[in-house]
């Protein structure tokens, strides 16, 4: 597995039963857009909302952008029938909530793989992402991190992770151990991960006082509940001009250190070795997605 | 397929389309009504028509209030009352 080059800051949901919020969502260009068929939709409209979200997807400007869907879990009646719509409509992830285990992602990838055969559709090319939400989930979060070469990243979802430790969510101490658990098996399976939603959309201080602590841990992102936190997440996410700067002499310096040959290359006295040049241009994607920050 | 009970699907929200059918012997019947039947009606019905066409749906009624619908929400709503309505019994996703 390698490390993803794929921007993933924001990934917003929808609800999947809503056709207004399904015909529009695209013009807030987040990195990524996740239509939901689980918690966001009643159990009456299952059928409509899977329905529409099979349709939404095959819409041009939903394929201009990374498109996922969370699916009811495989253990409910509806979780096959997701499955069957949404890998035939070429979702590009998908996003399997309350993942508890390893073997949770093996069935997934086998129910892919088989929709895949019989619609004709590239083997592998469907990616997943598994959702972890108990304190069981955290335990086994490199096992599941690890399970698939289809899993593009894992994401801690924080309701009913702090529901399963018997707490409720705070300043953010509840999650955590589940925070750097989560990240730690991303990172050591070279994955993407996401932090949990911000639920309060009023209070932006909130908001971006955890963006700020998510993004300093080493998160790739977030998922977001309401559009307007996409700008503000891009912004939050965004290099310094200062920042910008150093990463565009690094990139050059490497450059010319590859042009010359040299193994390892200097600027301003101070060795660059890999890890700083891919930081970089880490640094020079983000700026070229958002601008600097504001 | 045919329409066995009757069934609703979608709302009457902005962006949305309600659609209805009812069982009917002999006879497909549509009826449409769109804020923005002036522009889009022909269209509107050309994809109710094809929708149905696909489903295999021959009788039946079919009532169709859109509120500004895309085609796409269009074609889920049409074909949730129809499934809802119908006999189904294993579900062929390449027709939809």
């Amino acid at each position: 597995m390698t490390t993803s080059t794929k921007l993933r800051r924001s990934m917003l949901f929808l609800p999947g039963s809503n056709a207004a919020m399904l015909s529009t969502a695209f013009v807030f260009k987040p990195d990524s857009i996740m239509f939901d068929l689980e918690d966001a939709v009643s159990l009456r409209e299952k059928d409509s909302a899977r329905l529409l979200v099979f349709h939404a997807l095959k819409l041009r400007n939903y394929r201009a952008m990374e498109t996922v869907v969370r699916i009811n879990p495989l253990s409910t009646p509806f979780g096959r029938q997701d499955l069957e719509a949404v890998v035939r409509a070429g979702v590009d992830v998908v996003r399997l909530p309350k993942t508890d285990a390893p073997e949770d992602v093996h069935v997934l990838e086998r129910e892919v793989e088989r929709i895949e055969l019989e619609c004709g559709r590239e083997v592998g090319s469907t990616k997943l992402m598994a959702a972890i939400e108990s304190a069981s989930g955290v335990v086994n979060a490199v096992a599941i991190a690890t399970a698939s070469p289809r899993l593009i990243g894992i994401a801690l979802a924080g309701f009913d992770y702090v529901m399963d430790m018997q707490t409720e969510r705070g300043d953010g101490t509840e999650l955590f151990y589940a925070r750097c658990a989560v990240l730690h098996a991303a990172r050591f399976a070279k994955i993407d991960a996401f932090d949990v939603v911000f639920s309060d959309v009023n209070d932006d201080e909130g908001f971006l006082k955890e963006v700020e602590l998510i993004k300093r841990l080493g998160f790739n992102g977030k998922s977001l509940i309401n559009p307007r936190q996409i700008e503000q997440l891009h912004n939050a996410f965004a290099p310094t001009q200062e920042e910008v700067d150093y990463a565009r002499r690094v990139v050059a310096a490497a450059e010319l250190g590859e042009r010359q040959g040299l193994g390892v290359v200097s600027l301003n006295g101070k060795m660059i070795d890999a890890p700083v040049i891919q930081h970089a241009r880490v640094v020079l994607q983000r700026a070229q997605a958002s601008g600097v920050r504001r | 397929m045919k329409i066995v009970k009757e069934a609703i699907a979608g709302t009457l929200e902005s962006s949305d389309v309600q659609v209805k059918v009812a069982p009917s012997e002999g006879t497909l019947e549509v009826v449409v009504k769109s804020e923005v039947e002036h522009q889009f009606g022909a269209q509107i019905r050309a994809v109710v028509n094809d929708t149905l066409g696909r489903l295999a749906v021959s009788e039946g009624i079919v009532l169709v209030e859109d509120k500004g619908a895309l085609d796409c929400t269009l074609r889920a709503r049409v074909q949730t009352a129809v499934l809802r309505g119908g006999a189904v019994k294993d579900l062929d996703w390449s027709v939809l």
